[in-house]
């Protein structure tokens, strides 16, 4: 659905995606996971064409993305921190994409939409009640999912949700859960990213795991448990990390050159650091 | 696409309560001036004043901060099948407009029901075009700042430099260039100086209009006497498009090869 091909970018001096290389498969859902700063926004939002990358190509359902915005009517996105105009109301701001969109036709509250738009979650998530209050009245948690709602509107091939429960309480976090996996049953093309392991566990078919704007690893999370021996993901990862991480610094990124002893080993290089940091950062969030 | 983005721009600043205290301080000021004033012409003549400072530090201040505070909404619409250049001129417009029209509606209203004659009428057209010049020019130097650069410190930071620059330190500049030479003609390089600054050439349309030598400062003596009105007015009206021109063109420029 999705095809990267030596995907490069720099931002000044910062080599922030490295002659990236994914296939993300259609139908599922793929979780682009890595610590911060690794290069998962950028990717992400060159897929958007919000990023311009340097070299390489993208591919979209066929379409290749350079520069024209139509191949966008394929995706919906649902952006970490969502920003709408002030002053509309949350009504006006769904009537304003969909005008964008080109649905303003279709107008009147959730029941009389027409079977191409997805309420859904609009109706799920109640937000019949909230629809007359401008946007800066509303709660961080009703910002996300008017956020949500959007991304689901237009029925899309491919949908980005970029930490997607941040805010959510756990009803509404549930709702949305059980709306993405309702989606890959309808052959929905799925990027996720999460900091909530147990979240991307729950979810993901596939994870793409990126480092210092490398992908480090592409696999799917059955035979990402399977390899490590690990119960949950988050410790499958770290795991992960942690075999190949030392030797990797040491032989400069070549992965396979795996010691006897790595498992066991203290290691005191900066991915094992990074690994800490990304075992707390998974388990407080 | 373009009016599409507009349309929902407009109703949101609109609503905004800094853009209806925009108007209102207009309006406030022209009225009290006409009822100290009485006459028409008079009230343009002052307002002119007001209008040269005021327009140039509100409109960048507003357009950077709104750019800023847009960030997220653009990249969100830059998600949706929106074009970069329908995006920018409908962010432009949707400020630029608002702006412009809460200036010309807020000095207007008093001028009508105050009753002035046609004389003061076309002293308050030229104030409200030359106002709304400033206007346009000055959100795009806000949104070319604000396009450069990330940091919206240094982007506000350098927005209220410039302001400054234009208001109080160029004058400052082109009299000590003066007292410096004093001993040289200096008509033509001053002339050319004051082309460089887009508040100087607002200043020196409204003042060949209103023929007030005794306001015109320097430059618009010198300007006057070299060009004669008529010409004067012609190169300062050119010399101000092409300062709309260049800062919009250039933030127009970012804003279709940016990374958001």
């Amino acid at each position: 659905m999705i095809t990267i091909k030596e995907l490069d970018k720099h931002y000044g001096a910062l080599h922030a995606l490295k002659s990236v290389e994914v296939d993300i498969a259609p139908g599922r859902i793929t979780a682009v996971l890595g610590p911060n700063g690794a290069g998962k926004t950028t990717l992400i939002k060159s897929v958007l064409g919000l990023v311009k990358p340097d070299s390489g190509t993208i591919t979209v359902d066929g379409t290749e993305v350079n520069g024209d915005s139509d191949y966008r009517r394929k995706i919906g996105y649902m952006p970490q921190i969502a920003r709408y105009p002030e002053n509309l109301t949350l009504q006006e701001i769904v009537d304003m994409i969909k005008d964008i969109r080109g649905y303003s036709g279709i107008s009147g509250t959730s029941k009389h939409f027409s079977g191409d738009l997805d309420m859904e979650l609009w109706d799920r998530f109640d937000l019949d009640t909230e629809k007359d209050k401008p946007f800066r009245t509303l709660s961080g948690g009703n910002r996300q999912k008017v956020s949500a709602v959007l991304a689901f509107l237009f029925r899309p091939k491919v949908l980005f949700l970029d930490e997607p429960s941040t805010g959510l309480d756990p009803v509404s976090s549930s709702i949305l859960k059980d709306k993405i996996l309702a989606e890959k049953k309808r052959g929905t093309t799925i990027i996720l990213t999460s900091h909530i392991m147990s979240e991307v566990q729950e979810l993901a078919d596939q994870v793409v795991y990126l480092l210092e704007g490398r992908i480090y690893f592409e696999l799917s999370v059955s035979d990402l448990l399977a390899d490590t021996g690990q119960q949950t993901l988050e410790r499958a990862i770290a795991r992960k990390i942690g075999q190949n991480g030392a030797v990797a610094s040491r032989n400069g990124m070549t992965q396979g050159h795996r010691p006897a002893d790595g498992q066991n080993k203290p290691v005191h290089d900066h991915y094992a650091e990074r690994e800490q940091t990304f075992v707390t950062e998974g388990g407080t969030s | 696409m373009i009016a599409k983005i507009l349309k929902y721009q407009l109703r949101d600043v609109m609503r905004s309560k800094w853009i209806i205290a925009y108007a209102l301080f207009f309006l406030g000021l022209t009225d009290i001036l006409f009822r100290f004033g009485g006459d028409g012409v008079r009230v343009a003549t002052s307002m002119m004043n007001v209008v040269l400072i005021v327009i140039p530090l509100a409109s960048i201040i507003l357009g950077a901060f709104y750019l800023y505070n847009t960030r997220e909404y653009i990249e969100m619409l830059l998600c949706h099948p929106v074009k970069r250049h329908q995006l920018f001129w409908g962010m432009f417009l949707g400020l630029g407009l608002p702006l412009v029209l809460a200036f010309t509606g807020g000095v207007m209203v008093p001028f009508i029901y105050h009753g002035a004659g046609p004389e003061a009428w076309t002293a308050a057209g030229m104030l409200a075009f030359t106002g709304s010049m400033l206007t346009v020019i000055f959100v795009g130097i806000a949104y070319y700042l604000a396009l450069r650069f990330d940091d919206r410190i240094k982007g506000l930071g350098l927005a209220l430099v410039i302001c400054l620059f234009f208001t109080v330190i160029y004058d400052g500049i082109i009299l000590l260039v003066i007292y410096m030479f004093a001993n040289y003609p200096l008509e033509k390089p001053v002339l050319a100086l004051s082309l460089f600054n887009p508040i100087d050439l607002g200043r020196i349309l409204l003042l060949l209009q209103f023929d007030i030598s005794a306001l015109m400062g320097l430059t618009g003596a010198v300007f006057r006497d070299f060009f004669g009105t008529v010409l004067g007015m012609a190169i300062a009206l050119g010399s101000l498009l092409l300062w709309l021109f260049v800062p919009v063109y250039g933030g127009f420029r970012r804003f279709l090869y940016k990374d958001f």
